[in-house]
This record gives structure tokens, sequence and C-alpha cells, in this order.
């Protein structure tokens, strides 16, 4: 059966044959993918499975390891809020209870427009000044409530 | 000739402006007649400063902190106006000479000694302040001579285990094998810890220079940075960094004209404390779940797909250069006991001064904080300071003149680790500190070991009985067999370690258990 990629998945062809050769793979594919793509759809195991020679249930295992990856789409920003002990001397309590309550979703959950999700992250390495978040690839520090409110208003600008 | 601003690319002062700072230099520049230009340096690690903007001067670079855009007219006002010329700094933010700053003042730096001086990817700056002169030193001695000199130096792995790195080294170079592996370890996990991510912003060249001469001590001819996806920043630098050495020839299939090859590659993790032990790590690299082996095999014996590999800790690998270059006694006479050399200590969490502190081993604890912390940020009593991450103890407020050294730390059942030192007020509640340990626990167990796997999800439990008070006196006792319960059977320090930071938590602040001083005797 011959089948029609989608540009996504002709992607994921590209990225795995470009990365499959290096010594222990599958973590460079799938950051690779998930940077892509932004998640690791169950089309994109199938095809990294075949091509690393594994089975879909072995990449899956690697996959549910690791907090990092997604097997479905994130929100346009991902937040990510640091829970770690420097942080909660900082007040990070206090934040993240501000944050679901401003975003009315809870952590592993997204907007309804699809605009955020949120989900907690163990450290930063940026602990002398907590509380912190990160917002896709970015590090913000010193995040009180009313900052935190700001940066998600001023986010489509800042973040393009 | 043109004048300097540096203004870090570092990520902590990026978090809170640094790039927005640099641009408003930028814009003022264009639109002004001044031979200044912006240089993106690393950090000094003075982050309650940063952004900290410095100027080059005759005397040595001036600085200002913490620099918001706004600031910047004015700054560079006082810049043309005073510093131009020669005359002393007048602004609300003026630090004066950077080398003054008491805190950078009283450090002893080492491994840290060119972080914030340097445009971290260029390797003129690096070679300017001694970079790759343990490489050129070490290329002319023979592997056990660069072994020896490890050894001689008191190195001890500074990842957390303390295990004296030369006698790492020399089991891998006493293996025989057609492959061997360099593998930074470069996961940093520890909540209040940064030193890692320090030196791979600030002197990323530092960290290439000790893996290339770790693998021309056991002949190992590929190296990996096993680096948390935490640190985008970091990243970016050292694949910048990576590049710059090749093309100079510091990397690639004939180091430094040497015959030898090196090669490095970094690998990111996704998001897995547990990956920060060693074996975890190698089995992530080998693209697996990253599961705990069983040891033996050792890592140096049977590592990376199976062949020699040193895993060394970021901070190991960095001080390596230093030994190299000024010699072992020029590192081992700084210390205690035997603890040798410096740690670069990574001050955070409720104080006003958080940075990098890099001393010798041996001050008190207590002195650590009176000297450079500035008191807490909440300006409320210390109540605790956890030292070493997640898996060590809280310390109360009467136990502050622990002195920095490993069997110090050991003998107070307390953890050293990577250094990490964070400070809490007396609003913490340490029942809700010991639970997010037993939490910490759960969510990062890799899940091998039942009383790991399963007994933090018991500990959770049982912590929330203790705190909404059911059975409290039994649930106590159980909490306390649930710690013994892990700690012996547990592979791993994730499961065998939880416990230290749970137990301090009730032995010591047993008042935030509902204890009174009698009613908590389980030792
Ligand atoms: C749960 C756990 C997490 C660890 N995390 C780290 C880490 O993030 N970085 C690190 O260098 N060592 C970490 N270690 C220690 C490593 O297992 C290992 O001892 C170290 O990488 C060896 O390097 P060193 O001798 O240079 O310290 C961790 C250990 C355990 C048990
Ligand atoms: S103690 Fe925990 S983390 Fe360590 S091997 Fe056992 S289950 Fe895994
Ligand atoms: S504890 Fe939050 S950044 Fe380190």
């Amino acid at each position: 059966m011959k089948i029609e990629f989608s540009s996504p998945l002709s992607n994921v062809e590209n990225i795995i044959d470009s990365l499959k050769n290096k010594e222990g793979s599958l973590l460079p594919i799938l950051h690779a993918i998930q940077k892509e793509v932004g998640y690791i759809a169950p089309k994109a195991i199938e095809r990294i499975a075949t091509k690393l020679k594994q089975t879909p249930a072995e990449i899956h295992g690697v996959i549910s390891f690791y907090h990092q990856f997604r097997t479905t789409p994130p929100g346009k920003y991902q937040i990510k809020i640091c829970r770690a002990e420097a942080c909660q001397a900082r007040g990070s309590r206090a934040l993240e209870a501000h944050a679901k309550d401003f975003l009315a979703i809870d952590y592993h959950q997204m907007t309804s427009d699809k605009k955020f999700s949120l989900d907690s992250v163990y450290c930063l390495g940026n602990c002398a000044t907590g509380p912190n978040i990160r917002i896709n690839d970015e590090l913000y520090g010193r995040i009180s409530n009313q900052r935190f409110d700001q940066i998600l208003s001023n986010v489509d600008s800042d973040l393009k | 000739m043109t004048t300097k601003i540096f203004i870090p690319r570092e990520s902590t002062a990026i978090s809170l402006g640094a790039h927005q700072v640099a641009q408003a230099f930028t814009h003022y520049l264009s639109q002004h007649d001044l031979d200044i230009k912006v240089i993106r340096n690393g950090s000094r690690g003075l982050f309650w400063l940063e952004p900290m903007v410095e100027i080059e001067t005759a005397q040595g670079r001036m600085a200002y902190g913490p620099v918001a855009p706004a600031d910047v007219a004015s700054i560079m006002e006082d810049i043309s106006q005073n510093i131009l010329h020669e005359k002393p700094q007048c602004h609300a933010l003026a630090l004066g000479l950077t080398e003054n700053i008491a805190y950078l003042k009283k450090q002893t730096r080492l491994t840290f000694a060119r972080a914030g001086i340097t445009d971290p990817v260029s390797l003129d700056d690096y070679l300017a302040l001694d970079g790759f002169k343990g490489l050129q030193k070490s290329i002319a001695l023979s592997t056990q001579e660069i072994v020896t000199a490890v050894v001689d130096s008191g190195l001890r792995g500074r990842g957390g285990a303390a295990f004296p790195t030369g006698i790492k080294w020399q089991t891998v170079r006493d293996a025989t094998a057609d492959k061997k592996y360099i593998v930074c370890n470069a996961d940093e996990g520890d909540s209040g810890t940064f030193a890692d991510k320090l030196v791979m912003e600030c002197d990323p060249f530092m960290l290439i220079e000790g893996m290339i001469i770790a693998g021309l001590a056991v002949g190992a001819d590929q190296g990996y940075i096993y680096l948390r996806s935490e640190y985008p920043i970091a990243d970016a630098i050292l694949q910048q960094a990576i590049e710059v050495a090749g093309v100079a020839g510091y990397l690639g299939n004939d180091v430094c004209g040497s015959g030898k090859s090196f090669n490095l590659e970094v690998r990111l993790g996704a998001e897995a404390y547990i990956c920060g032990e060693e074996t975890a790590l190698l089995e992530s690299l080998e693209g697996k779940r990253g599961m705990v082996r069983f040891k033996p095999p050792l890592p140096a014996l049977e590592g990376l797909f199976g062949k020699p590999t040193i895993v060394n800790n970021v901070l190991s690998l960095a001080a390596i250069p230093f030994i190299m270059s000024e010699g072992s006694h020029a590192y081992q006479q700084y210390g205690t006991n035997r603890s040798r050399g410096t740690l670069p200590f990574q001050l955070a969490g409720n104080v006003k001064q958080g940075g990098l502190i890099e001393l010798p081993f041996g001050s008190s604890l207590k002195d650590l904080i009176d000297d450079f912390s500035g008191g807490t940020a909440s300006n409320r009593p210390i109540k605790a300071i956890q030292v070493g991450g997640p898996l060590g103890a809280y310390l109360p407020s009467h136990k502050l003149d622990i002195l920095l050294d490993y069997e110090a730390f050991s003998k107070a059942s307390a953890v050293l680790g990577h250094g990490g030192i964070v400070v809490f007020d007396d609003s913490v509640d340490m029942l809700e500190q010991a639970r997010f340990s037993m939490e910490f626990c759960v969510v990062e167990s890799c899940g091998k070991c039942t009383p790991c796997r399963i007994g933090s999800t018991r500990g959770v439990e049982v912590i929330d009985r203790i705190k909404n008070d059911e059975r409290r006196a039994e649930n106590m006792i159980l909490l306390n067999d649930l710690c013994d319960t892990m700690i012996d059977g547990s592979l791993c320090a994730m499961g065998g370690m939880t416990p230290i930071p749970v137990r301090s938590a009730f032995t010591d602040f047993p008042q935030d258990f509902f204890l009174t001083t009698q009613e908590n005797h389980h030792d």
C-alpha cells in the first residue's frame, strides 16, 4: 500500500534519515521531531520504529520515560513553572497556584484556545533569582504574580 | 582606541533582561558618535546585580547593576562625561571596579578565573588568559603522567559522590579496548545548583580542554556532553565553542598536531532527574529509557556501549586544565583534610545576594552565609538551609557552623554534593518540604526497585496522614520505618538518599510535624 505522507510526516522521515546513523540516535531523533512538529505523533513512532528496526512499543517506552517528550500537541506557548526547592524558597508555590488560576487549567493541560499549555519542571538552573518560568525556549526570572500576567499578555509580541 | 562595554549573554542575566539592555545600548550607540562597542561576555555570577554591565577603563572594568533598559541613557551619560575622562563613576547603579566588589574579592577563583571576563566563544580571549596551556603541557606527557597528575591533585568528583577522579581515570587508562569514551555529566539536576551551567555558558573552552585532556590520558577518541535540555543557552554556546575549537584544530583527527584524535558532541537529556545518575545517563545516551544499571560492572570498565568510559561531572573536568597547567600542587594546596582544591558553591533560594562562590573547602557554612548572602531576601530569619540538592539534608539554623568538607557533611548525615546551598526563611513548613522530597522521588524514580518506586508513594500518603492528624504517632513510626526500607532496599541514591531530607525535616524541625521534642527520638 502506498501512503501519501502529509508534509510534517515527510519532515519526520527526513529527520530520521539524517540522524539514524549516529550512535544512540533515538533521543536526538525524538528531540528533532518534537522541535519540528511540537510532539511525537503515533504515525511518527511507527516510522521511527521501522527505520531503527525496533518495535513501536520500544519507542513508546522510551518516549514515556522522559517528562519532556509528548505524544499530543502542546499549546502555542508552553509554559513551564519551576517547582523545585530553591524556587519554593522564593515563593513558587504561590506562583503555581496563581498561574493555574489565571489560566484556569491544571498542570499537563492546555487552554481551550490552544494558546497556552502548562507544565512543571524541576529546576531551570536559575535558582538565585526565582521563582522562574520557561516559555518555549525563553527563561524568565523573579516572577511575581504581576510579572507573570504581564509576560503572558505581551507574549505574542515578545516571542515571535 | 575602541572602548568595550560588556553585557552578559549568560542565562540568568538574560532571564532578567540582558538582551533588552544590550539592545538599548546598541540603539544608543547608533544614535551617538562614540567609539564604543558592545561585547557579550559571560557572567561573574553575582546574580542579584544582573544584568551587570561593565566598561573597560585604564584601571580595570567598572560595573553598573542591576541595569534596566531605562537606565541606559543615564549610564551612557556617566560613561561619556566621567569614565571616558578618567573621572570617578557617578550613578545610582555604579558599583566601582568589578574586581573590588567584596563578593568577588573574597573568593578563590581557580575554575571560574575567566568567567565573566571573556567572550565565551572567543578563542583569542581564552588563549590570552592561559587557555589550552594545560592541553599543551599534557600533549608533551605520557598518559600515565597525566593520570598521576590528576591523582596527585586530590581532585574528587564534583557531581555528588566525591569519588577520586584520578583513580577513575587510572582504571579507564589501564583497560584494554578498541574504543573508549569520555562522557561529561552536564545533567545538573539538583535544585540550587548552576555552576555547571555557568562553566558551559561563560567558559566552554575550559570544559572542552578538560575533556580533550581526559581523552589523551586514557586513549579515548570520542566525547559526549550529556546536557540537560533545560539549558538551551548552554547548548547554543557549547555548539559554537565546539565549532570554533574544531576549526582551530583542537578537536578532530589530529589534536594540535599530536596525531591523536578527539571528537566531541553535545547530547540533550529530556527532563529526567535520574539521568544524572551515571549509569542511567549511559542508558539514555544509548537511546534507551534512563534505567539505572546494576554495578558492577563499573562504567570505567563497561560503560557507554559496553566500552571503558570516564563519566565525570562538568566541574571535575573543568578543574583539569588548571591542574595540568599550574601543577597538582597548585590545586592540592587549597582545601582541608581529604577535600582538596576549591568548590564552586552556589548560593540560592531566599537570599539577597545569590550567586557563584568559589572557595577552598574548609570554611564553615555559617561564615559563607554571613559573608555572602546579605541576609534573606524576605528580611525574615533563616529557618533551614538545604545543602547538596534534593537528596541533601535540611540544616536548622543552630547547625550552621558545620565545615564545608565532604567528610564533615557525611558525619552529620548531610550531603555536600554538588555544592548547592538553598536558604529558607521561617515561613517554610518543613512537613511540606518532606512531602515534596517524597513526591519528587515518585516523579523521578526510574522504577527499578520497589522501595523507591512504591515506598515514595507510601511516603507521601503517610506524611499526608500526619498532616491531617490521623493516628499521628503511629504514622511517624511508619515514616521512619519507610525511610529505613528505602535506604536498605534501593539500588541507587535516588531511593537511598530521599530519606535524608525527610529525616532531617522531622528530626530537626519536630514542631512542624506536631511533635514535642520528647516524642521525637527515633534514632
Ligand atoms: C539520582 C542521582 C542524580 C545524579 N545527578 C547528577 C548530576 O546531575 N550531575 C552529576 O554530575 N552527577 C550526578 N550524579 C552522580 C553521578 O552518578 C556520578 O557520580 C558522577 O557523574 C560522576 O562524576 P564525578 O566523579 O566527576 O562526580 C547523580 C547521582 C544520582 C544517584
Ligand atoms: S533507587 Fe529508585 S531511581 Fe535508583 S535504581 Fe532504584 S528505582 Fe531506580
Ligand atoms: S530551583 Fe527553580 S530554577 Fe533551580
